[in-house]
């Protein structure tokens, strides 16, 4: 790919990145995020096409238009979000849209031997080809996916944060496939967080950030420590507001609160305090909100609210109890999308305390604040869907700030947000915590996370892996995400 | 990193779509006033008063029907259950009053009583045992319809007492320049007014959202499995009422409630209610069934039996759906 | 790969139905015979067999319809059209069946298309779609027919009425359309397409599946199916019947057999042997109820319960097994 460039809705996502991939190389791609890896990845596949630049394959130029063509040309890609359908059998996924016949009918014999083929040319033998695809581990899917990548002789393999949904040791099984796949001659473009994967598989790396590509450097030539000054070390220092002088009292505190996706956590939420949560993708950040605010509630230990023991068992409850929950997921389970800005602002306050009588005083206040938190629309009865990600989620800030919650859990609050509106939502935040709130904010942006909290907790594997203050280094929120010993620079 | 949605184009396209695409009412009010002139073409005393109020005196057990449908359909399921019911109500109550006059009020009152519950049943084996409410009410209408018949062993027995009919058949008389105003115009109003000021409180939003994203509803305090359930007792009680009405002017038989169920969800989706949930308003709704029925007058008028008339509603339907669908893809 | 999980023969929505019958049977059975009758006698299997034949090739259909994530209300009336096309173009005449056939298959073949292009080129709700092709059919056969009409020479009626020793010629072409189906679902690549397309219709369409063509192609098998019911029916009446199909009831009826059958109805997941169960078990109930002398009404209210109570325990069944993957 050469000096690629993209944009979305006049926002630059990427310029000018060059980037190539050499058969039997791994070649690892870096960076925060919001550094362009998706984009890139996507282009790369034919999902998005550039605004400039050109792609070339084996010499070839090539334009694609869609995921096909991008399959057509040898370009396979493994989301982290699997295309498989859970109730057929692995054989029947890889070759979905490509069966094998025979005298008109598929040749289920040539297709299941073929797949076992696939398997075992990745050591991937315990999958068999008849299994049901929906009984397989996230790990064993991750082998399907890309056995159909193969059987489509992708010739260059895109793997976007391969290992952010497996265990340990399915890891090394992974690690294990790409090196086979290497021997065979196949490109693979390896985006990751994770610096540990890409010093152990990559043989050269790319460094992205703020859609640029910084450097690229041999693996052999670089250190942790230079990829990390390398993703985070920015130019212009975004602005925060300043952060809280002395935290209150204890609002909110766990004590070996876990569930199955959570092991026992031992956790304060203070008054007046911005608690960061840092962490990879899948390390139980958003697990432990979501069981703060009782979607999937905490199965063993101790929470108290006030020094009172609660256990929240619904989103209902934890409501009612004070709690605000601010979802990663705005469009999947954020907003009711066809209804107004308005009825969306008023959803918590309707949902959770209903009246039959006095709403018009609610719906008062309820305008009141979309307008102080400055939801740009066409007005409060637009449909919510066609506001911008900035306006969207000032219109979950103002349906959380009409039931005054005392605890407020923000999974990645500026996700998908531009730069403004980015400010004013953490200007937001911050004002509830001055306010007297307790706040917990998941980030995956490290700026933003360093930037916010006045305490940051990180965690790995469903644990916490560890404690910082608010002026903690970028550096030493990654290592202990990564769970790699890295020296803390004094 | 997320890329967003494009707000321009889009922007752009939305108050069109606002106004004519899926969930809006306006494409009903055009239809509707088109037959309704033609109908007044035809007929140049359609519109003295007293026609008028007996025409709506006809139309008022399906607009009552397609209101109880539309908060089953705006949460997301369906109601396939209320033909039936009606059928099963109209039978109980004739077998249970037997001509007694005495009785009339305790069976209006079981009636009732019998479609709420019929409802609560259909709410809560679909929220609770998660079967899909098109099975469910599908399987609660095999059981009514069959239970009907087994308890009146093949043919309807006894009869409605004059004071049960008169609440579909008669109404406030004497009246001035109005003639006479019928009960089942009023209880028609009042239901409206319910329906409307019910889809207009915090209940009605909330079932619009989570109809929309039941997710959301619940992530936002809602109690989704419950404002479900309330919009299959809102539908079991329509349909008990409308059962009241039918058996005044239409008689009792077997007959009575057939194909009220799809004649209902059509009305609901003329109204321009998406299935699925989350989009249309119950005044759409209700509009769907007024215009519906203008439709089936006008066909009379016509001289086109009641035979091509379901053709015609056939041909109506898919053409104002398919308007609809591909305005919204546009 | 230790995670690897222990294959247990699955007792699951699409062979539960098979379970229940044999112990609908086995219980029926015992019933029957402690009244002094007996299930399995000569004539209560033939018009046991006979009632399943006509709904039974109308589930197959419609079993692919939802398959698909799709759902045809239109079959009941596509069933009188052809039984009265059938009928009419024979007027009794032994030479006219071919065409009778011919011209019932190319008329529902033509319904379905009709149905499928509504549904993936004009984007109308499949529900709304095919309500709406069996109204336009409802209204031409209310018009056109007051009563039966035309009639089938007697070498039709053979269809309708012979019997190879207890079974019946037309539960023997029930059987044949359902493997036939069977073979097109698990055998060919457009079965494969269509389970994809019910299962997620994105996936399929980044497979390079053409879900809208899948789709189309689902509808007019379906309506195929109904056609061939029509021509049953008339056989067995001996005429065609504007009626015949809605007070059969056999759209609601083909659906809740398929559903019953371990299909589910958002598509995806389930298949032709499902159905074919769903379709016995109901026939079963009502053989045993017929026998029993129970009121014939009664045995309506048992198919409700029996439908809603199957899919609850799959629902539960499903729920269970989320629950357990979640805690793994």
């Amino acid at each position: 790919m050469h000096d690629v460039g993209k944009s979305f809705y006049g926002v630059s996502v990427l310029s000018n990145v060059d980037i190539d991939v050499y058969p039997g190389e791994v070649h690892a791609v870096v960076g925060e995020n919001g550094a362009g890896k998706s984009t890139l990845m996507k282009i790369a596949s034919g999902v998005h096409q550039p605004d400039s630049g050109s792609l070339r394959i084996a010499g070839e130029p090539v334009v694609l238009h869609n995921p096909r063509e991008a399959q057509a040309a040898g370009v396979g890609i493994i989301h982290q979000e699997f295309n498989l359908l859970p109730e057929r059998t692995v054989a029947e996924n890889v070759f979905l849209g490509r069966e094998p016949t025979r005298r008109g009918l598929v040749d289920r014999r040539a297709m299941r031997a073929r797949t076992a083929e696939l398997l075992a040319s990745v050591g991937a033998e315990t999958v068999r080809p008849t299994d049901r695809v929906g009984q397989l581990g996230v790990a064993q899917q991750q082998v399907v996916e890309i056995v159909k990548a193969l059987s489509l002789d992708a010739r260059i393999l895109i793997m976007d944060e391969p290992t952010a949904a497996l265990a340990d040791h399915e890891v090394e099984l992974l690690y294990a496939l790409v090196r086979r796949l290497q021997a065979r001659g196949i490109g693979i473009l390896y985006v990751s967080h994770r610096l540990a994967e890409v010093f152990d598989l990559s043989s050269r790396i790319t460094v992205l950030k703020d859609g640029r590509r910084v450097v690229t450097v041999d693996t052999a030539d670089a250190t942790p420590e230079a990829l990390v000054r390398h993703m985070v070390g920015r130019e212009l220092a975004s602005y925060y507001p300043p952060k809280a002088g002395a935290p209150g009292a204890a609002l909110v505190t766990l004590a070996g609160a876990g569930n199955g996706r959570l092991r026992p956590i031992d956790l304060e939420l203070r008054s007046g305090e911005v608690l960061g949560v840092g962490g990879l993708q899948g390390s139980g950040r958003s697990a432990l909100a979501r069981a703060l605010f009782g979607v999937e509630s905490f199965t063993a230990g101790q929470m108290t609210l006030d020094g009172k023991p609660v256990r929240p068992r619904s989103p209902r409850q934890a409501v009612r109890a004070g709690i605000a929950y601010v979802t990663e997921d705005r469009k999947g389970e954020g907003l009711a999308l066809s209804q107004s800005v308005l009825d969306n602002a008023l959803l918590a306050s309707r949902a959770a305390t209903p009246r039959w009588f006095g709403g018009g005083a609610r719906t008062t206040s309820v305008r009141a604040l979309l307008a102080a938190v400055e939801v740009h629309a066409a007005g409060v009865d637009q449909e919510v869907r066609y506001l911008s990600g900035g306006n969207q989620q000032k219109v979950v800030l103002a349906r959380w700030l009409a039931m005054a919650p005392r605890v407020l859990l923000f999974d990645e609050p500026t996700r998908g947000i531009d730069v403004g509106a980015k400010a004013a939502i953490h200007e937001l935040i911050r004002d509830l915590a001055d306010k007297g709130a307790a706040v917990l904010m998941i980030s995956s942006e490290l700026p933003e996370l360093l930037g916010m909290s006045d305490r940051i907790v990180v965690m790995r594997d469903g644990a916490l892996a560890g404690e910082l203050p608010g002026d903690a280094s970028e550096e030493a929120v990654l290592s202990l995400a990564t769970g790699t010993p890295h020296e803390v620079p004094a | 990193m997320t890329v967003e949605a494009p707000t321009g184009p889009a922007a752009l396209g939305q108050s069109r779509r606002g106004r004519w695409g899926a969930g809006s009412i306006a494409p009903v009010v055009v239809i509707l006033v088109l037959l309704l002139v033609a109908v007044g073409i035809r007929q140049p005393d359609f519109y003295d008063p007293p026609a008028l109020l007996a025409f709506l005196k006809r139309a008022a057990p399906l607009i009552i029907l397609a209101a109880g449908q539309y908060f089953v359909i705006v949460a997301g399921d369906f109601d396939l259950s209320v033909g039936s019911l009606v059928t099963a109500e109209v039978v109980i109550a004739a077998r249970l009053i037997d001509g007694d006059p005495g009785a009339t009020w305790p069976v209006v009152a079981l009636v009732l009583g019998f479609g709420l519950l019929v409802g609560l049943v259909n709410g809560l084996v679909t929220t609770l045992l998660l079967v899909p409410s098109f099975i469910t009410t599908l399987g609660m209408y095999l059981i009514l319809v069959g239970a009907v018949y087994t308890w009146t062993g093949g043919s309807p027995r006894g009869a409605l007492s004059e004071e049960f009919r008169m609440l579909g058949r008669r109404g406030i008389e004497g009246v001035p320049w109005l003639g006479e105003i019928p009960y089942a115009v009023l209880i028609l109003l009042v239901l409206a007014g319910l329906a409307i000021l019910a889809m207009r409180s915090d209940f009605g939003k909330v079932l619009l959202a989570v109809g929309d994203n039941p997710r959301a509803a619940r992530l936002a305090g809602g109690r989704v499995a419950g404002v479900r359930t309330i919009a299959f007792v809102v539908s079991g009680g329509c349909a008990a009422v409308a059962a009241i009405l039918l058996g005044g002017f239409g008689g009792v038989s077997f007959q009575v409630g057939a194909g009220l169920e799809f004649t209902a969800i059509t009305a609901v989706v003329l109204g321009g209610v998406v299935l699925g949930g989350g989009r249309g308003s119950v005044v759409g709704a209700m509009l769907g069934a007024l215009t519906l029925q203008t439709l089936l007058t006008l066909l009379n008028l016509l001289g086109v039996a009641g035979a091509l008339a379901s053709a015609v509603q056939g041909l109506i339907i898919l053409a104002a759906v398919a308007i609809g669908g591909l305005r919204a893809r546009t | 790969m230790t995670t690897l999980t222990a294959r247990r023969p699955r007792i699951d929505s699409t062979n539960g139905v098979w379970l229940a019958l044999g112990m609908t049977l086995i219980i029926g059975g015992i019933l029957v015979a402690t009244d002094g009758g007996s299930l399995f006698g000569q004539n209560s299997t033939v018009s046991l067999l006979q009632r399943a034949a006509g709904l039974g090739i109308v589930a197959v259909g419609q079993t692919f319809a939802i398959l698909a994530g799709s759902l045809d209300l239109s079959v009941a009336y596509v069933i009188s059209l052809t039984s009265l096309i059938a009928a009419e173009t024979m007027a009794g005449s032994d030479g006219r069946v071919l065409p009778a056939i011919l011209a019932v298959v190319a008329v529902s073949g033509a319904i379905g298309l009709v149905n499928g292009l509504l549904i993936t080129k004009l984007r109308i709700n499949a529900f709304i779609a095919t309500l709406g092709v069996g109204l336009l059919i409802k209204g031409y056969l209310e018009q056109g027919y007051a009563g039966p009409a035309g009639s089938v020479p007697v070498s039709f009626q053979h269809l309708g009425y012979d019997r190879v020793g207890p079974v019946p010629v037309a539960f023997l072409l029930f059987i044949g359309v359902a493997a036939v189906a069977w073979v097109v679902i698990n055998r060919s690549r457009f079965g494969h397409h269509l389970i994809a397309t019910g299962g997620d219709l994105d996936v399929a369409r980044l497979s390079g599946v053409r879900t809208d063509w899948v789709l189309i192609r689902t509808h007019v098998i379906c309506s195929l199916c109904a056609g061939i019911a029509g021509l049953y029916l008339a056989s067995r009446l001996g005429a065609g019947a504007p009626r015949v199909g809605a007070e059969g009831g056999y759209d609601l009826e083909s659906i809740a057999a398929v559903v019953l059958g371990g299909t589910v109805l958002a598509g995806g997941k389930g298949g032709v042997a499902g159905t074919v169960g769903g379709v016995l078990l109901l026939a079963v109930i009502d053989g045993i109820f017929n026998q029993l002398a129970v009121d014939p009404f009664f045995k309506q209210v048992v198919r409700g319960v029996v439908i809603v109570a199957a899919v609850a325990i799959y629902a539960m069944r499903l729920r269970r097994k989320v629950v357990r993957k979640a805690a793994a």
